[in-house]
């Protein structure tokens, strides 16, 4: 072998050396995270309890009906007193810009707190795990051992049960979501007397399968390889950013404790590993910050319990940010942060856009379309007619009785509309109006006339749209 | 799998090594494998149930038998039952009280304007307003050679219509078409002399034109008194008009304006009813049917709600 060669197999040599630490997680190994009691853990619960909202709300009442309904058949979104129609849409997405912003202002303040405390990924995991933990043990020792326990009855109704609670839970997951789309109870009448719609069992099917899936077996692997905030959180940090870290200068070199001894060489982790135990995502935070933690602070908690027990301060894991553990620096002041800055300012247009859509939201929609086909007609006493379609849209709850009229137009008379047009809910009616005008009472081959739509039956509706009138040149 | 992907140290390989880098006998992931397998039953399951392998003759049929064309007439069906009742309800109700009826106008409209499209706007228009000079009849006013109810209208489409004005370049002198040009010109301003008036009269225009000139809608015969033009108001082609009449057989140089009967089965009934005989007896077999009775109804529904229905 010539000294090139050598040299070259030396080198790879080196890269597998280097990669003798890789850690791939792909679900080849089952995280079984040890549960315990703490600040974080806590926090993580009451993080959980929002979805319960998920689960409560479709069945609030409001005036006899559903409090907040997603109504796609109707076209129209019913939020207590309010409902918004597709023409308002604009503040859905107002709203949705609002919580994308939310996002990545939490994100480069505290990193992922989406992901460790409300993501429902983690939150139907953390359920799932819980029920599962319970019933096969804690610790991947005990998920073992009952795993290559011998058939037995007893083992065999504990994985019944386990599986029972978890498609019970995932269907009740479909059903809550089907619930926003729908009236609740009339939903779960269909559902029992198995008369519910195709659309609704295909909702069902796919949330049960879907989170039955998704958060009894696939778990982190969801954050790991399907998420695509789990990769791009990293654009979102910055040195300012507090998340859970490992402070290697006060932990390294890390050592085990020998009972009564303090060994002063050696750092404050003892590396007991109950850190890696406890995470939800199998990782090790002493590793540094990386893909797989969602920031939920269960290792915190952890190490906390252990510094306690060590007679050692707590904080070895905490949040802290990259100066804190490098500089030894505070973060900067939020009012400071650019990126804070500006995502706050994001979020003040969208929430007041959203605000101001609400204030005026309006209770019709009243356009009127020129008619192109022709611009105009001559009639054969030699006024000119323009023709309209107008279109009225019913924002309120009631039907609307209403009376047109034009006006700004100098011997203009409306035609067409021989009687007053009642509109449903919801409803918009297209009507044929016809505008003339007499021979030679029109100065210029394009002139405004305005169009007026009063409700009879409630004065304080008028609503008008301005549109042009054309005759010959 | 974080224990199959092992440390490539300890990593056995398939022994084949390219500049020391060798190929390891890692297995993809469980699930990975799965859904590979999954995909190809997938594919088995299409070709069983759907068409897919093109044969010589033909394909496949699949055991589902699903067909585009199959799915296309399904979905029109649909649309068919959801327009039944309506189609019942014009059927059975007059025109004239279908206007009354705002839901049924309504739909009638809106169902037509493809009908429209497809039959009629090639002469007339989108919107029934022809192309200015193409000589055809503009629907969205209010002047009707042959009337403008709806009734009227379905008439006219049923049975189609040919006037017929003859050709005067044998039978009038220059001067007298020149005032004849005049004239009309005049009278649709309100504004023709006596003298005028009086050469009307004589040259015989008044026999089809009407005593006011405003046009006898039992012949078709233009409104010279208003302000509409059947073909141009330009005195060149009031001219051209005058000396070669419209439709007239004998005249190569004739204006033509011809509208076919859409329904003369129809037109046959109608006919037959106003002098209350039983339509039956007057039928011949060979009566065309290009449009049906409703879609006739509803057209005319459309046409007399352009502008200037009666």
């Amino acid at each position: 072998m010539s000294e090139q060669a050598k040299s070259a197999e030396l080198n790879i040599n080196d890269i597998y050396d280097e990669v003798s630490d890789w850690h791939v997680n792909a679900g080849g190994t089952k995280v079984v995270a040890k549960r315990m009691s703490g600040r974080f853990r806590r926090l993580k619960w009451f993080g959980m309890s929002v979805w319960l909202i998920f689960f409560l709300g479709p069945y609030l009442r409001w005036n006899g009906q559903q409090a907040v309904l997603f109504d796609i058949p109707n076209r129209q979104f019913n939020f207590f007193d309010i409902t918004i129609f597709p023409q308002d849409i604009w503040m859905l997405s107002l709203t949705l810009l609002f919580f994308a912003i939310l996002l990545a202002a939490v994100t480069s303040i505290a990193g992922r707190v989406f992901c460790g405390y409300f993501c429902f990924q983690t939150v139907w995991t953390d359920v799932f795990t819980f029920i599962e933990t319970r019933i096969e043990g804690d610790t991947p020792q005990k998920a073992m051992k009952f795993k290559n326990a011998p058939a037995s009855i007893s083992k065999i109704s504990r994985i019944t049960l386990k599986h029972g609670l978890w498609l019970a839970i995932a269907l009740l997951t479909g059903v809550s979501f089907a619930a926003w789309f729908t009236d609740a109870y009339q939903l779960w009448h269909d559902y029992f007397t198995l008369q519910a719609s195709l659309v609704a069992w295909i909702v069902l099917g796919m949330f049960t399968v879907g989170t039955y899936v998704f958060a009894g077996f696939m778990r982190e692997q969801v954050c790991f390889w399907l998420c695509p905030y789990a990769r791009l959180q990293g654009v979102m940090y910055d040195q300012d950013t507090v998340l859970p870290a490992y402070d290697a200068e006060r932990g390294e070199p890390r050592g085990k404790l020998k009972k009564g001894a303090v060994d002063a060489t050696k750092g404050s982790c003892i590396d007991c590993k109950v850190c890696v135990a406890v995470c939800p995502t199998g990782i090790d935070i002493r590793k540094g910050q990386q893909e797989g933690c969602i920031t939920c602070g269960m290792c915190i908690d952890a190490c906390d319990s252990i510094m306690d027990k060590t007679n050692q301060p707590r904080g070895l894991i905490r949040y802290a940010s990259y100066k804190d553990l490098h500089h030894n620096a505070q973060p900067a002041a939020l009012y400071k942060r650019p990126r804070v800055i500006i995502y706050s300012f994001i979020l003040m247009m969208a929430l007041s856009g959203v605000g101001y859509g609400f204030a005026t939201l309006s209770t019709t929609e009243f356009q009127v379309i020129h008619n192109r086909q022709p611009v105009f007609v001559q009639l054969s006493d030699g006024s000119i007619q323009n023709r309209y379609t107008l279109k009225m849209l019913n924002k309120t709850n009631e039907n609307i009785e209403v009376e047109y009229a034009i006006s700004g137009l100098d011997g203009a008379t409306l035609h067409g509309i021989d009687h007053n047009v009642i509109i449903e809910p919801g409803k918009v009616i297209p009507l044929q109006a016809l505008v003339r005008i007499p021979d030679g009472m029109l100065n210029k081959d394009l002139e405004h006339v305005t169009f007026i739509a009063n409700v009879v039956s409630n004065p304080d509706i008028s609503v008008q749209y301005e549109s042009i009138f054309m005759g010959p040149k | 799998m974080a224990d199959n992907n092992k440390n490539p140290n300890e990593c056995p390989d398939t022994g084949h090594e390219w500049d020391g880098i060798r190929e390891l006998t890692n297995p993809p992931p469980r699930w990975w494998t799965i859904a590979l397998y999954l995909s190809g039953l997938l594919v088995l399951v299409y070709f069983i149930l759907y068409p897919s392998l093109p044969l010589v003759t033909g394909n496949t049929k699949g055991i589902l038998g699903w067909t585009q064309i199959k799915e296309y007439k399904e979905d029109l069906a649909k649309i068919e039952e959801k327009r039944a009742p309506f189609e019942d309800r014009i059927a059975a109700l007059s025109a004239e009280e279908i206007l009354e009826d705002d839901e049924l106008l309504r739909y009638a409209v809106g169902s037509s304007k493809v009908l429209y499209g497809d039959n009629c706007a090639a002469c007339h228009g989108v919107g029934g307003y022809p192309q200015p000079g193409s000589g055809y009849p503009i629907l969205a006013d209010d002047d009707w050679l042959y009337g403008g109810t709806v009734d009227k209208i379905i008439e006219t489409l049923a049975k189609g219509r040919q006037g017929m004005m003859p050709a005067h370049a044998e039978l009038l002198t220059d001067e007298e078409v020149d005032g004849l040009v005049e004239f009309v010109i005049n009278s649709s301003n309100g504004e023709a002399t006596e003298a005028e008036w009086k050469l009307y009269n004589e040259k015989g225009c008044v026999a089809c034109h009407g005593a006011d000139a405003k046009g006898i809608q039992q012949l078709g015969s233009a409104n010279l008194a208003d302000k509409v033009w059947r073909f141009s108001g330009e005195p060149d082609e009031i001219r051209h008009t005058i000396l070669h009449g419209v439709n007239d057989a004998n005249d190569p140089q004739t204006r033509v304006a011809v509208m076919p009967a859409w329904n003369e089965k129809l037109a046959v009934r109608l006919e037959a009813e106003e002098y209350g005989d039983d339509p039956e007896e007057y039928y011949e077999g060979d009566e065309t049917e290009r449009l049906t009775e409703n879609e006739i109804k509803k057209l005319s529904i459309y046409v007399h709600q352009l502008g200037g229905g009666e």
